[in-house]
C-alpha cells in the first residue's frame, strides 16, 4: 500500500485519578504516517505534550507485538479498533485517512476502574486465573512430550482457547460487562486437556465464583466478545465453561 | 458448593433461564398445536372439546401449576439479571459498539421479553381468567357454553371470535407474536447454549431449528386472530 501522511483529531479520554470525573479532551496531530502503529501515533502526540510541559497521555503497553494482552483503548466503538483480530498496537495508521476524528476511550467496566486516562485496572482477571487457572504437576525435569497421548482434534481446540491474551476486549465490548469470554477460554484450556482433569471441578467453581465477586456481568450470548477478540476466541468455548460448571455443580459432593 | 450456590451464581441463573425457557418453548407447541383446531371450520367443535380435555384433565392442571410457576421464574429472573447486568458498566461509552458479532434482538431480550408481558397480561384476561375464574361470557355478560355429547363446556371458540372482531387486539396480538419471535430468535438458541450444549454440529441445528421455530410458531399464532378478523374461518 502507497505510504501517506495524515492529520488527525484525536477525542481521548482524560482522567488524573480514580477519583477524578474524567472527561474528553481534544489534540490536533498532523504528519501522522500511514506505517506508524496506533501506539506510536500517542508517542508523537505524548512527546508533544511533554515538550508543551502537559500531562502525557497514560495508557498501558508493553510487546508491542500483539502478544502480551497489555495494550487496550476503546476505538471509535471497538476494544483495539476497526480491524479485526487485532491488538491496538498492531493496528496501524493506514485504517484511517486524513481529516479522520477518532474517539479514544478506556475499557468501561465496574470491574475494571479506570487508573488514569486510558489506563484501567485489570487485575480482577488476574485474581480469576488465582483462584483456579493453574494445574498440579510434579517438579523436577519436565515429562516426555510424546508420553501422553492427546487427540489432535482437542489439542487444536486448547490451543486455539490458551490464545487468549486476557486483555479484556471481551468486558469492553459486551453490553454486561461479562468476562464470559476470557474464563471460557481459560477453563476450556485446561479441560480439553489431560492435566486439568485433576483440579476439573474446583477449578469451574472457584473461578465462577470470583469472576461473581470481581462485578462482572452475566451472558446473554449475543456474541459482541468474539467479534472484537483479538485472537478469535470462539464464544463455543462459554457454552463448554457452561456444561464445565453444570457438570461440576450437579455432582459435587457436598 | 451448595445447590443455591451452584443456581445463583452468574451461571446457574442463566441455566435457569435457559431450562425454563426450554420447558415454555415446549409448552408452545402444545398451545399451538391445541389453537390450531379453530381452523377445522367445524363451528368450533373440535377447539372447545381439546380446551375442555385441557382444562379439565388432572394431569394437564398439575403441569399448569409447574407452567406457571417457571414462567414467573423466567420473568423474574429475566427482569432481575437486566437489571444487575445494566449495572456492570458503570459509565457509559461515548461511540456505541453497535451490532459487531451481535443481533439488536439478542441485546434486547429485557426489553423484548418486558412487551411479552405485557401482552400475557391482556391475553390472561381475554382467555385465561374468564375460562378458570370469572366465567366465559359474551360482552353483555350472557354465558358462552356449548354442549356435546351431553358433556357442557366453554364456548371458547366463540370468546375468541368476539374478542378478535376488535381491530386493536387483533393488532395488539400479531405485535405480541412479532415481539415472541424475535425473544425466540435469540433465546431458542441461545437457552441451549446455557445448559452447555457446545458440540460444533448441535449448535449449528439448534441454530436452524430455532430461526424456523421462531417464525413458524409466532407465525401460526398471529394467524389465529387475524383468520377471524378477516373471517376466514366459518
Amino acid at each position: 500500500m502507497e505510504h501517506y501522511t495524515m492529520n488527525l483529531t484525536l477525542k481521548v479520554w482524560r482522567q488524573k485519578n480514580q477519583n477524578d470525573k474524567g472527561r474528553f479532551e481534544t489534540y490536533k496531530v498532523s504528519d501522522i504516517s500511514s506505517e506508524m502503529s496506533f501506539l506510536e501515533m500517542f508517542d508523537v502526540l505524548n512527546e508533544r505534550l511533554i515538550h508543551e510541559g502537559a500531562d502525557p497521555i497514560a495508557f498501558d503497553h508493553d510487546c508491542r507485538e500483539g502478544i502480551c494482552g497489555m495494550c487496550s483503548m476503546y476505538i471509535d466503538g471497538k476494544p483495539h479498533g476497526p480491524w479485526q483480530q487485532n491488538t491496538t498496537c498492531q493496528l496501524h495508521m493506514r485504517a484511517f485517512k486524513d481529516g479522520d476524528t477518532i474517539t479514544v476511550e478506556p475499557w468501561r467496566a465496574k470491574a475494571f476502574p479506570v487508573i488514569k486516562d486510558l489506563v484501567t485496572d485489570r487485575t480482577a482477571f488476574d485474581r480469576i486465573i488465582q483462584a483456579g487457572g493453574f494445574i498440579s504437576v510434579n517438579t523436577g525435569n519436565a515429562v516426555d512430550a510424546n508420553s501422553l497421548p492427546i487427540d489432535k482434534h482437542k489439542a487444536d481446540e486448547a490451543f486455539a482457547a490458551a490464545a487468549c491474551i486476557g486483555c479484556g476486549a471481551c468486558v469492553a465490548a459486551c453490553k454486561n460487562s461479562s468476562a464470559l469470554l476470557f474464563v471460557g477460554a481459560k477453563i476450556s484450556h485446561l479441560a480439553l486437556l489431560p492435566q486439568g482433569e485433576p483440579e476439573r471441578k474446583t477449578r469451574v467453581m472457584d473461578m465462577i465464583t470470583q469472576m461473581d465477586k470481581e462485578g462482572f456481568g452475566a451472558c446473554t450470548s449475543t456474541g459482541a466478545c468474539e467479534a472484537t477478540c483479538p485472537k478469535g476466541i470462539s464464544i463455543t468455548n462459554i457454552a463448554r465453561l457452561n456444561k464445565e460448571y453444570l457438570m461440576a455443580g450437579l455432582t459435587a459432593d457436598q | 458448593m451448595t445447590w443455591k450456590q451452584v443456581f445463583t451464581s452468574s451461571i446457574g441463573r442463566k441455566v435457569t433461564m435457559g431450562l425454563t425457557g426450554i420447558f415454555l418453548i415446549t409448552f408452545l407447541v402444545v398451545h399451538v398445536g391445541i389453537n390450531a383446531c379453530i381452523w377445522a371450520n367445524d363451528g368450533g367443535e373440535m377447539f372447545n372439546k381439546a380446551a375442555h380435555f385441557m382444562g379439565s384433565m388432572v394431569v394437564i392442571r398439575i403441569i399448569e401449576v409447574g407452567l406457571f410457576l417457571f414462567i414467573f421464574i423466567h420473568i423474574i429472573q429475566g427482569l432481575a439479571l437486566e437489571i444487575s447486568n445494566r449495572g456492570k458498566r458503570g459509565i457509559g461509552y461515548a461511540v456505541n459498539y453497535g451490532n459487531r458479532g451481535s443481533k439488536w434482538y439478542s441485546r434486547s431480550m429485557g426489553l423484548i421479553g418486558t412487551l411479552i408481558l405485557l401482552f400475557l397480561i391482556l391475553h390472561w384476561t381475554n382467555f385465561w381468567i374468564p375460562s378458570r375464574f370469572t366465567g366465559v361470557t359474551d360482552s353483555l355478560g350472557i354465558p358462552l357454553t356449548k354442549t356435546y355429547n351431553g358433556t357442557e363446556m366453554h364456548d371458547l371458540y366463540s370468546l375468541m371470535k368476539i374478542t378478535f372482531a376488535e381491530l386493536w387486539v387483533v393488532i395488539v396480538y400479531v405485535l405480541g407474536c412479532i415481539s415472541l419471535a424475535f425473544h425466540l430468535a435469540h433465546g431458542f438458541q441461545s437457552a441451549f447454549r446455557s445448559i452447555g450444549v457446545h458440540n460444533g454440529r448441535y449448535n449449528a441445528l439448534l441454530t436452524s431449528i430455532g430461526y424456523g421455530f421462531s417464525i413458524i410458531v409466532p407465525l401460526a399464532f398471529a394467524m389465529m386472530p387475524v383468520s377471524f378478523y378477516l373471517g376466514w374461518i366459518s
